[in-house]
């Protein structure tokens, strides 16, 4: 099957810069799926958006969408896809509804269906009753929504979203996410940038982590906390038994099959790292608690989250 | 559902280009109308303010001779479509290049980018033209007449058509690079300049006494439309040969499209 966006050895470099802004980068996203590039402010993901969306030229490498060249055969490309900015582009000399059905002509959709489908759209992405006034009176999370719908007018196989929810309120972003999820189950693929680590988890099918412009990691959210950070993670709360200390009982609890590791955050709780899903460990440590007569009063199985992994990949330096 | 009713692909198999060129166009225009009123003022304001104090307040007060305002109304049309085709392409493209970011969706329409430059060209020569249609008669009425030479018309005709090409051109290549932070400065420093070095308010070859600014003149693309305008409605001022006017107005127009679209293209594609 042609995968939906393919990458290959993608090079960017702005005039008179002297680091590339993208640096190798290669990966493929399947058709039907949701793909997360995640990365830090200035890593290189709306570069290459931009180079996919054919309005960034690469400096060297190749890049295709739905099977057609974006960079020897733009104009084919561009039918194929579409994309909503990080920054709002919406005509502001027409209302939403003209925005829509404007976009839509210009791809070539006749006067009849590009009414009908705008409609369609507004209704579905709760603008009908604002459609025809101004668009700077639209706040944020609307102009957002009215740009996705743009986007869908002309029925592209892949859409590029970048950082779309970005400053947007916790419904809004819902809304969004359900939108996207919708999207999906209509056979787009969706390509969207992020620094959210929870949106990268609860969206993607799978996360690209970009930094300096190249790729650090490639799985799914699941396999990227498990085989990165390397532990899940267990969080035991105790008292123990009399004459017991914490000390040895972490000992204790280090020899049980699947912990790699404990340590007790001062007056915490054990933090115990895994090496296998913490469902499986938790009878036998429960057995050893009981066996040193600890009193258990909390429990908390977690894996280690994605923000860990960014951080360990990435590192904690702003830019 | 029978046999025949086979879905299409939406855009196969149809010239899209073209169809994005004209749906492109057709936004452009729609825009225009929506605001027709404030464009008509924007365009001819300032020209009828000119032609009312030169050729009517000035020649009251007997500073100007009655033929003047008949030399210059031909002049004002020339400027009149100059300015609107130069102001049509540089200001908007200025704010959608930066703040507004407006174009991003006409760059993303399937037709190759340096179309969206032509046609943003095609519509400054559209409204110059329209322009000027409106600025023979409000002259006319200013001034309580006309002149009018029926035969000059195919040279007004094509005069007006290759200035605003011109015209447009120049605003390409400002609206492509000037920063808007210098929004201002191009007033201040190009568009004034052009207005009073064009031979609008005078025939060029009255300026033989005054060899420096005749040379000045020679080298603003204004100065040939306003000639071969003047060339068609008032034959009997002497002007520049009309064949030299118009070669040199198709000259700068190839030369200001080709700069203007390369420097579109850097800010399109970067
Ligand atoms: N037009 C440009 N000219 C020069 N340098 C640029 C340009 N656009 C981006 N860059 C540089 O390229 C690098 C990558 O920028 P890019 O916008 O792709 O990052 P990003 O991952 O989208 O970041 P953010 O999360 O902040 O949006 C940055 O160092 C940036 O300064
Ligand atoms: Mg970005």
């Amino acid at each position: 099957m042609t995968p939906a966006v393919e990458v290959r050895d993608l090079v960017k470099r702005y005039p008179k810069r002297d680091v590339n802004a993208v640096d190798g980068l290669s990966f493929s996203v399947q058709p039907g799926e949701i793909f997360g590039l995640l990365g830090p402010n200035g890593a290189g993901k709306s570069t290459t958006i931009g180079v996919l969306t054919t309005r960034v030229k690469a400096t060297s490498g190749e890049a295709s969408v739905a099977g057609v060249d974006v960079i020897r055969d733009s104009v084919a490309a561009r039918k194929l896809f579409a994309v909503v900015p990080q920054q709002t582009n919406l005509d502001r000399s027409l209302t939403p509804r003209q925005n829509l059905a404007f976009h839509a002509a210009y791809h070539g959709l006749s006067r009849a269906d590009r009414n009908a489908k705008a409609a369609a759209l507004l209704d579905e992405f709760g603008l009908a009753d604002q459609a025809d006034v101004k668009v700077d009176w639209y706040s944020g999370g609307m102009a957002q929504r009215l740009m996705i719908a743009r986007a869908m007018m002309h029925e592209p196989k892949v859409l590029f979203l970048d950082e779309p929810t970005t400053g947007l309120d916790p419904q809004s972003r819902l809304f969004m996410w359900e939108r996207v999820r919708d999207l999906r189950s209509r056979g787009v693929t969706v390509v969207l940038t992020t620094h959210d680590m929870d949106e990268a988890a609860e969206m993607a099918d799978r996360v690209g982590i970009v930094d300096h412009g190249k790729l650090l990691a490639l799985d799914t959210p699941e396999g990227l906390t498990r085989g990165l950070a390397g532990h899940a993670v267990l969080e035991v709360s105790v008292t123990p038994g009399d004459g017991d200390d914490p000390d040895k009982l972490i000992a204790a609890l280090t020899d049980v099959v699947g912990v790699e590791r404990g340590e007790a955050v001062a007056g915490g709780p054990i933090r115990l790292y895994l090496t296998t899903d913490p469902a499986t460990v938790l009878a036998p440590v429960i057995a050893v608690l009981s066996g040193r007569s600890a009193a258990l009063t909390n429990v908390h199985m977690g894996a280690a989250s994605l923000e860990d992994v960014f951080i360990e990949l990435t590192g904690r330096g702003l830019r | 559902m029978t046999d025949l009713d086979v879905r299409l692909p939406v855009t196969d198999a149809r010239p899209s280009a073209a169809k994005a060129f004209r749906a492109i166009l057709w936004r452009d225009i729609f825009v225009t109308g929506k605001e027709f009123w404030v464009f008509l003022a924007q365009v001819a304001l300032q020209p009828l303010f000119m032609l009312f104090v030169f050729a009517k307040v000035l020649n009251a007060g007997g500073y100007v001779s009655d033929d003047y305002a008949h030399l210059l109304l031909p002049g004002i049309v020339a400027l009149t479509a100059f300015l609107t085709a130069l102001q049509t392409v540089s200001f908007p493209l200025i704010m959608e290049f930066s703040f507004t970011r407006e174009i991003e969706d006409r760059l993303l329409a399937p037709l190759p980018t340096y179309l969206v430059a032509l046609e943003k060209l095609l519509l400054a020569v559209i409204r110059a033209l329209a322009s000027a249609v409106v600025m023979f008669p409000i002259g006319a009425l200013v001034l309580g007449s006309a002149p009018w030479h029926a035969d000059g018309v195919p040279l007004l005709i094509a005069s007006l058509v290759l200035g605003s090409w011109v015209g447009a051109g120049i605003g390409l290549v400002l609206g492509t690079m000037v920063p808007p932070s210098k929004i201002s400065v191009i007033f201040a420093v190009i568009l004034t300049p052009l207005m009073f070095t064009g031979a609008t308010q005078y025939p060029w070859q009255s300026l033989d006494s005054m060899r420096w600014f005749q040379v000045v003149t020679a080298l603003n693309p204004l100065t040939y439309l306003s000639e071969a305008v003047r060339a068609a409605v008032v034959p009997e001022v002497p002007h520049i040969p009309a064949w030299v006017c118009l070669l040199v107005l198709v000259g700068s127009g190839v030369a200001f499209t080709g700069i203007g679209i390369k420097g579109f293209m850097r800010r399109a594609v970067s």
